[in-house]
C-alpha cells in the first residue's frame, strides 16, 4: 500500500518512521477557504525530538493536530507506525490515538474533578489492556518518575501549573505511546518548571524511545531537541 | 462502559443543587402519575364492581333481539316480497315457558338464576304517593343472583316468605315517607289492582334512585298485583367470572331464544366513557413528567456547556462519539432513575393518604374511602415513562457533546 519511505538522512540506524507525512493539505473551508497546512512532508522517527516552530498563525498547531490524528487532511496521507490512515473514520482514529499516541498542551487540560491518579490512570482505563491492580501501579510509578510522589491524590486545582503538566505528560505516557504531541508545553510556565518539562520529555526520547513532536515559541525549548522544522505560512521553511 | 458511569456520576454530584432540582421534579412528576392513576383506576374497578354486584350479570328478557320472520318471506326467500303496516300479535307479556328455560339456564355449570316479574306500580301513604318499580322475586332463588341480602339493614329477605303480603323497600323511601319497619302501605298497580302490603324489611345501595324507587314483594304477589298469573318478564343470571357474562350471553341466548344482556352490553356507553377517561387521565399525567424532564434536559445541557474541554480531552485521548454521548445520557437516566425512586416512594404516600379520606360522593347517602388501586403495574409505567423521558431529554445534549470536535476546542484554548 504505502510508497518506499524515504526518512531524513539524519536517522539512527535503529531507528524506524513512527510519523510520515506525504504533502499533506488543510484547508478551512469558507466563501475564503484559509489554508493553514500547504503542502508538507516530514517524517518522525522513534526516539526523536522534534521541535516546531514558527510565527502565530504560521499553522504549527494545525499541523501537529494533523500529525496527532486529532484533524483530517484535505490532501495528502499520514502514516502512523507505517500505516496509511487516510481511510480511517473518527472511531478508527480515536482507537489509534488511544493506542499510540499521547498529548500535552499548553493549558494542562486536566479533568478538574479527578485526582492527579485518575488523570493519569483515565487512558489505561479506556483501553483497557491492564488489569486495574496493574493500572494503579503504573500510573504511581509514572508520577513518582515525574517526581509527583505526594501529590498522586490531590486535584488539579491543588497542584501548581509546573505539577499539573507533569501530570499531563504521565497521563500522556500513560499507555506507551510511539508519539507523544506536544502543544506548547512549556509555554505557560516559569523559567524553572520548562526546563525541567523539557528535561522529561528529552529523557523519554533517550531511555523509552518515544519520539516526541512539541510546538514551541521558546528558543531553548527548541535548541534542546534533536531537530527544529521551521513553518511559515503553512509550509517548511527550512529543518535543522 | 464502568468509567463512563463515574464520569456521569462526578458531573452530577459536582452540580448538587441543579441535579436535586431535576429529580424532584422527576420525584413528582412519578408520584403525581401513581397517586392520579391509582385514583383513576381504583374509581374504575370500584364502579366495575359496583356495576357487576348489583346488577344482574346478565338479564334474559321477554324481547327478542330480532322479530320473528314472517311465513311469506320464508316461503319466497329470493321473491320479491314487501310487507308494510304490521302489527305484531298481542299477547301476555312475558318469558313463555320460564320455569323450563330457567332449569335449562341453572343447569349451566357456575351459573345461577333467579326469575323476576318487575312492572310499576304506586304506592301510597298518608296521602303521599310515590312511583315504584316493583319487582316479584322467589327469595331463595334471588339470593343466589343478588346482593340485595347484605344490602338489606332491617328484616330480611326471607321476610316475605313468611308474610306473603310483605313488601322490601329501600331507606330513601321509608325516610321520604316516614314509614318504619311492620307499617302497612298501599300498592297500586297499573291493572287497577290495588293491596295493602306490610313493611318487613329496608335495604340500603347508597343510590338514591334505587333507595327510593326499587321495591321487592314474592313472584306470587307481583304476578297478581300485575294480573299476570305465572308469568316472569325476566330471568337474572349471576355467574362465578363476571367477565365471562358476554359469552354466555350469547350461549344462553341461543339456547332460550329470548334477548340475554350481558353487564358489558347494558353498560357499554359506561365502558366507553371509562376508556375515553383513561386516555384523558394518561395523556395528563404523561404530560407533567415530560416536562419535568425538561429540568433533566437543562442540567446535561449545562454540564455539557461546561465541560467542553473534559469532552475535548477525552476526545483527543481516545474515547469514541459514542463513549461521550453515553456518559451523559447515563446522567439522564441516572436522574431518572433516582426520581423514580424518589417518586414511588412519595407516591405510595399520596396513595395511603388518598386512601384514608372519607368523601360522600353526589347522590349516595354514605361517605366511602377513595378507591385506590394499589397495582405494582402502574408504578413500573411510571417508573418506565419517566426512565425513557429523562434519558431521552439527556439524548439531545448527549448527541451534540459527541459531536464536539476536540481542535476546536483546543484551538480556542490556545487563542
Amino acid at each position: 500500500m504505502s510508497p518506499p519511505a524515504a526518512p531524513s538522512a539524519a536517522a539512527p540506524s535503529v531507528a524506524r518512521t513512527v510519523i510520515r507525512a506525504e504533502a499533506v493539505e488543510r484547508t478551512l473551508p469558507g466563501v475564503v477557504p484559509v489554508r493553514l497546512v500547504r503542502g508538507v512532508s516530514l517524517s518522525i522517527l522513534s526516539g526523536e525530538f522534534v521541535s516546531i516552530q514558527g510565527p502565530s498563525g504560521s499553522g504549527k498547531s494545525s499541523l501537529l493536530y494533523l500529525l496527532g490524528l486529532l484533524d483530517v487532511p484535505t490532501a495528502g496521507r499520514i502514516h502512523l507506525d507505517g500505516v496509511d490512515t487516510s481511510g480511517f473514520d473518527e472511531d478508527d482514529l480515536a482507537e489509534v490515538r488511544l493506542a499510540k499516541l499521547g498529548f500535552v498542551f499548553q493549558f494542562h487540560f486536566l479533568l478538574g474533578e479527578f485526582t492527579a491518579l485518575q488523570n493519569v490512570m483515565l487512558p489505561m482505563e479506556k483501553l483497557g489492556r491492564l488489569a486495574p491492580a496493574a493500572r494503579r501501579e503504573r500510573a504511581l510509578s509514572l508520577l513518582f518518575d515525574l517526581g509527583l510522589d505526594g501529590h498522586e491524590t490531590k486535584r488539579p486545582d491543588q497542584l501548581s501549573g509546573g505539577q499539573r503538566q507533569r501530570v499531563a505528560i504521565a497521563r500522556a505516557m500513560a499507555n506507551d505511546p510511539i508519539v507523544i504531541l506536544a502543544d506548547e508545553p512549556t509555554g505557560n510556565l516559569d523559567r524553572a518548571s520548562s526546563a525541567n518539562v523539557q528535561e522529561i520529555l528529552k529523557r523519554l526520547t533517550r531511555e523509552r524511545g518515544t519520539a516526541v513532536v512539541a510546538v514551541t515559541h521558546d528558543g531553548d525549548f527548541a535548541r534542546a531537541g534533536d531537530r527544529i522544522v521551521r513553518i511559515v505560512d503553512g509550509r517548511i521553511e527550512g529543518e535543522g | 462502559m464502568m468509567l463512563g458511569l463515574r464520569i456521569a456520576l462526578i458531573h452530577l454530584t459536582g452540580r448538587k443543587r441543579q441535579t436535586v432540582m431535576s429529580l424532584l421534579g422527576i420525584a413528582l412528576g412519578v408520584a403525581f402519575f401513581m397517586a392520579v392513576s391509582a385514583l383513576m383506576r381504583g374509581s374504575e374497578e370500584d364502579f366495575i364492581s359496583r356495576l357487576v354486584d348489583s346488577a344482574p350479570h346478565v338479564t334474559v328478557s321477554d324481547e327478542f333481539r330480532e322479530p320473528p320472520e314472517q311465513p311469506v318471506l320464508a316461503a319466497h326467500p329470493d321473491g320479491a316480497v314487501v310487507l308494510r303496516g304490521l302489527k305484531p300479535r298481542t299477547e301476555v307479556r312475558g318469558i313463555r315457558g320460564w320455569r323450563q328455560k330457567l332449569e335449562r339456564i341453572s343447569a349451566l355449570a357456575g351459573v345461577r338464576a333467579a326469575p323476576v316479574l318487575t312492572g310499576q306500580a304506586i304506592l301510597t301513604f298518608a296521602g303521599k304517593e310515590q312511583g315504584l318499580t316493583l319487582s316479584g322475586v322467589v327469595p331463595d332463588l334471588m339470593a343466589g343472583v343478588s346482593d340485595i341480602d347484605d344490602k338489606i339493614v332491617e328484616g330480611s329477605l326471607a321476610a316475605l316468605d313468611a308474610d306473603p303480603n310483605g313488601i322490601i323497600v329501600g331507606k330513601g323511601l321509608t325516610d321520604k315517607l316516614h314509614l318504619a319497619m311492620g307499617e302497612n302501605v298501599t300498592v297500586s298497580s297499573p291493572t287497577g289492582l290495588v293491596r295493602t302490603l306490610k313493611i318487613v324489611g329496608i335495604f340500603e345501595t347508597g343510590t338514591t334512585s334505587i333507595d327510593e324507587g326499587q321495591g321487592y314483594v314474592l313472584l306470587k304477589r307481583a304476578q297478581i298485583l300485575f294480573d299476570r298469573p305465572d308469568r316472569a318478564n325476566l330471568i337474572v343470571v349471576q355467574i362465578d367470572d363476571p367477565y365471562g357474562a358476554r359469552d354466555l350471553a350469547t350461549r344462553i341466548e341461543a339456547l332460550v331464544g329470548y334477548r340475554a344482556q350481558s353487564w358489558q352490553e347494558a353498560s357499554d356507553s359506561l365502558m366507553s366513557v371509562l376508556l375515553i377517561r383513561n386516555i384523558i387521565m394518561y395523556s395528563v399525567v404523561a404530560a407533567i413528567l415530560v416536562v419535568a424532564s425538561f429540568g433533566i434536559f437543562n442540567v446535561i445541557s449545562t454540564v455539557v456547556m461546561e465541560k467542553q474541554r473534559d469532552i475535548a480531552i477525552l476526545k483527543s485521548m481516545g474515547f469514541h462519539a459514542r463513549d461521550v454521548r453515553f456518559i451523559f445520557v447515563a446522567e439522564g437516566a441516572a436522574v431518572g432513575a433516582m426520581g423514580s425512586v424518589v417518586g414511588v416512594l412519595l407516591g405510595y404516600a399520596l396513595m395511603w393518604g388518598m386512601s384514608v379520606v372519607e368523601i360522600q360522593p353526589p347522590g349516595s347517602s354514605q361517605l366511602v374511602n377513595l378507591p385506590v388501586y394499589w397495582g405494582v403495574d402502574q408504578v413500573a409505567l411510571a417508573a418506565a415513562f419517566a426512565l425513557v423521558s429523562a434519558a431521552g431529554a439527556a439524548w439531545i445534549p448527549a448527541r451534540k457533546a459527541g459531536r464536539v470536535h476536540p481542535v476546536d476546542i483546543l484551538r480556542g484554548g490556545m487563542a
